[in-house]
């Protein structure tokens, strides 16, 4: 006999343990929902905070004068005139009117390597808008280079300032020159040196040590031998480092492989090239002149941690760029440039707009060509076509279309619409039937689901009326199936919009300096897309398109959440008129 | 082929042999792919009168109902055999085009199925796409008309940019039925118009029945006995696909012939 007790019992300690295991499975998905979002969170906020200095631009501002000679040889302001000037050496005159006491030629040079030639296409086009400036004197405002920029947004080199606060006199303003102090105030950087050179020296014996037991213990002649000959480099040149690192030589000399030391005093910046008479006298290079010779005791000594030889910046362009930055010549802002222009070799002048508009122009062509054809298709298949073994067929393929691989349409458009028809490559038109190619089968299922979503109520009560197959299709089902159909159309396109690979293959990588046209003859022009730039900028050799690359990741998934939240407001929207 | 030899025939009471129909059906067979739904029926269904389709569930009649306007090409594997004769005219042949039947023959449907439109539209659409109407105003008229003959104008006159289904059970059932006269057909079709509905609603469209009836040819589909009583003049019993026995509802009703007729009345099964 069961009695009721029993039966409550064996069901009360049953009840504890479902509950139990209805509260672990809530823990599982709430820790699943949570790693998902730290992951995204995580990957999301790396590239955001790697793409942070693409977003800033230090620009110089120089004073240009425009002499008509130069910009104007025919003399009559005309278009083609114009274009013949030289407006590089404008630029260039302009930025050593800042430094005037640079003199020599390769000095010139690495000052000038502080823009880009590319901007003065820039000045061009607005003398050309203004002819009326021919012979004023006007502020022109252009990125600096990118090495430089990489420098002021502090990417380069971790740097140091110490004030030694003891009297000092230099013995010129400009040119090599020396640092006459009282005191071995100069020796902590003698003895930092000596380190470095006894760690290297000591790292080259390690290395010579191992290639010689390598060698002791490898088979063939000519291994052993060529791995002696490395050990013996090594070897002597860890003598000769520690020969330099002897605290006998009376002085001790700097050289690009160590960290840089420059010093500020009076106004100037001095890079030292060697420190003599136990560490109480410097000798340098004058980068940016002094202003007097008087002794004081508020100069530093600025370290550059990063060696010279380790960065595309030279000291003498590191001296210029800060004093620039100290006269308000160069300022820190918005980087505009990365909206507004194309693609560029320099990275200070890239931009994603040609690749946006590129985006653009294709994403138009896959909606006319994807949408339409998928949503009749959709109808045709759901509505009108018989149920027999022919349209199974059809819809099982166009069911295992949506699983091919992307870049299998990218062969096809490469084999059929550009060598078959000879349509233009890499043009958004080509690209934009590619990518239709790939996304009508999102859209034909997405569109058949809506349809069928459809109430035969509705069906029935057109028919009823009298309406035909037709009528009743475009009267009823297609209005109320709208909204499923919109989303799968946005879907679609969204991620048509992140393909790469189909469009690799017809040919959108080249480089486009010029962005395409937002117009119909904008379809044949070269062009390429948002994630094709990203992988060509990702390959960029500059170290300024590392954080580029990761800005217009950030644009394009910016770009792709607008897309799919227009997606959920105009589905809200058309939602509600159930 | 038809399994009509091993039935019983249909029982027809005098007035039913006498009767000369607005509708014919002849030796009316139904298939759905393989299996026989209807079997050998033929009737005669009087003109400006109310003719009720009874029977258990599953027997056949709402299938019956659906060959006289051809609904039930909606479904693939039916297949309708026999003549379905309207005016003399044959419609159950490919010749003749299913939309013009259905504008002849209207249709109401046991949910209340109006389109998700304004009150006006849903009544106008008919119109619109047979083009009975030349100008807006003749459309206006139009609507005015099939709302007043539902019984719903004096309820929907002020909002007829509404929607349709904003309406109650009731309410949307007299919509359909005024969307189903806008088009001027001869011949209305009901399958269970009221089993959603409740008592107070249900009244008011048998009421609407009763005024209907003067002016058309119809037909409906219903389970429940009492309603049959009240509103028609012809009943028709069906019992598996067979029609069973067919006469003046009165004596259908007081004096069954056929036994399964008196125990589906009194109740016995069904």
């Amino acid at each position: 006999m069961i009695n009721r007790t029993d039966i409550q019992a064996a069901v009360e300690a049953r009840l504890a343990k479902r509950y139990r295991a209805e509260g672990r499975f809530r823990l599982f998905g709430i820790l699943a929902i949570i790693a998902a979002i730290s992951v995204l969170v995580l990957l999301i906020g790396s590239i955001a905070s790697q793409s942070l200095p693409a977003f800033r631009v230090n620009e110089l501002t120089l004073t240009v004068t425009l002499e008509p000679s130069r910009i104007d040889p025919i003399g009559d302001r005309s278009e083609a005139s114009l274009r013949r000037g030289s407006y590089n050496s404008l630029m260039q005159e302009a930025l050593r009117a800042q430094f005037p006491e640079i003199q020599e030629r390769s000095r010139l040079r690495e000052l000038f390597g502080l823009f880009s030639p590319l901007n003065s296409a820039r000045l061009q086009n607005r003398v050309l808008d203004h002819p009326d400036l021919v012979g004023q004197t006007i502020d022109f405002t252009f990125p600096i280079s990118d090495d430089a920029d990489l420098y002021l947004q502090g990417l380069t080199t971790t740097s140091s300032e110490i004030a030694p606060g003891l009297l000092a006199t230099p013995s010129g303003t400009s040119g090599e020159i020396r640092i006459l102090a009282d005191s071995d105030v100069f020796s902590p950087i003698v003895s930092d040196i000596r380190a470095r050179l006894t760690d290297q020296a000591s790292e080259l014996e390690d290395r010579a040590a191992r290639y010689e037991i390598r060698a002791a213990s490898s088979v063939g002649e000519d291994a052993a031998e060529s791995l002696t000959r490395e050990a013996q480099q090594a070897r002597s040149q860890a003598a000769s480092f520690r020969q330099l690192a002897s605290p006998d030589s009376a002085f001790v000399n700097m050289s690009p492989e160590l960290p840089s030391r420059l010093v500020r005093m009076n106004g100037g910046i001095i890079q030292i090239d060697r420190i003599t008479d136990s560490g109480r006298t410097a000798e340098g290079r004058v980068f940016v002149p002094l202003e007097d010779t008087n002794a004081g005791d508020n100069w530093t000594i600025w370290t550059l941690d990063v060696p010279q030889a380790e960065r595309r910046i030279s000291d003498a362009q590191i001296a210029w760029a800060e004093t620039l930055r100290e006269r308000g010549a160069v300022v820190q802002g918005f980087n505009t440039y990365l909206f507004t222009n194309a693609d560029s070799r320099e990275p200070e002048l890239a931009g994603v707009l040609g690749a946006v508009i590129g985006s653009l122009l294709t994403m138009f062509v896959t909606m006319l060509l994807a949408v339409p054809i998928g949503v009749a298709t959709a109808v045709y298949l759901e509505e009108f076509a018989p149920k027999n073994t022919l349209t199974g067929f059809i819809e099982v393929n166009i069911n295992n279309l949506a699983a091919v691989p992307s870049i299998v349409f990218g062969l096809l458009g490469l084999a059929v619409f550009i060598s078959l028809f000879g349509m233009p490559r890499s043009a958004p038109l080509v690209g934009g039937m590619v990518l239709a190619l790939m996304t009508l089968p999102t859209v034909i299922i997405s569109s058949r689901a809506a349809l069928k979503a459809v109430p035969p109520s509705i069906r029935e009560a057109a028919l009823g009326v009298g309406a035909s197959r037709l009528q009743t299709v475009v009267h009823h089902v297609l209005p109320l199936a709208a909204p499923g159909i919109l989303t799968g159309s946005i879907i679609g396109l969204a991620q048509a919009m992140g393909e790469t690979a189909p469009l690799l293959m017809i040919g959108m990588v080249a480089f486009v300096a010029d962005a395409p046209s937002l117009s119909v003859g904008g379809l044949t022009e070269p062009a390429t897309v948002m994630p094709v730039q990203i992988f060509l900028w990702s390959d960029g050799a500059e170290r300024a398109f590392e954080p580029r690359t990761a800005a217009a990741i950030i644009i394009l998934l910016a770009l792709m959440i607008g897309f799919n939240g227009v997606a959920v407001f105009l589905r809200r929207r058309f939602e509600r008129r159930w | 082929m038809t399994d009509s030899a091993n039935r019983a025939p249909t029982l027809f009471h005098d007035a039913a042999k006498t009767l000369k129909g607005k509708i014919t059906l002849d030796g009316v067979n139904v298939f759905y792919g393989p299996k026989q739904a209807i079997f050998d029926v033929s009737m005669e269904i009087p003109d400006r009168s109310v003719t009720a389709f009874i029977g258990p569930s599953g027997c056949g009649k709402s299938t019956i109902l659906r060959t006289i306007n051809r609904m039930n090409e909606t479904i693939d594997i039916a297949r309708t055999d026999g003549s379905i004769r309207i005016d003399g005219e044959e419609i159950n042949s490919k010749a003749v085009d299913p939309v013009i039947l259905r504008a002849r023959v209207g249709m109401v449907f046991q949910k209340p199925n109006p389109f998700p439109k304004s009150i006006y539209d849903n009544v106008a659409y008919g119109p619109r796409i047979h083009g009975l109407a030349s100008n807006k105003e003749e459309l206006g008229e139009i609507v005015e008309t099939s709302l007043r003959k539902a019984g719903l104008w004096d309820e929907v006159a002020d909002r007829l940019d509404q929607p349709g289904t904003g309406l109650s059970g009731g309410q949307q059932q007299r919509l359909v039925i005024a969307r189903a006269i806008a088009v001027s057909p001869e011949v209305i079709l009901m399958d269970e118009p009221c089993s959603a509905l409740d008592p107070i609603a249900t009244a008011k469209i048998e009421e609407l029945i009763d005024e209907l009836r003067e002016n058309y040819c119809i037909v409906i589909v219903t389970h429940s006995m009492a309603q049959a009583a009240r509103v028609s003049q012809m009943t028709a019993f069906f019992h598996m696909g067979d029609l069973v026995e067919y006469g003046p509802t009165e004596e259908i009703f007081t004096n069954p012939h056929e036994p399964r007729t008196q125990d589906y009345i009194t109740g016995r099964f069904g």
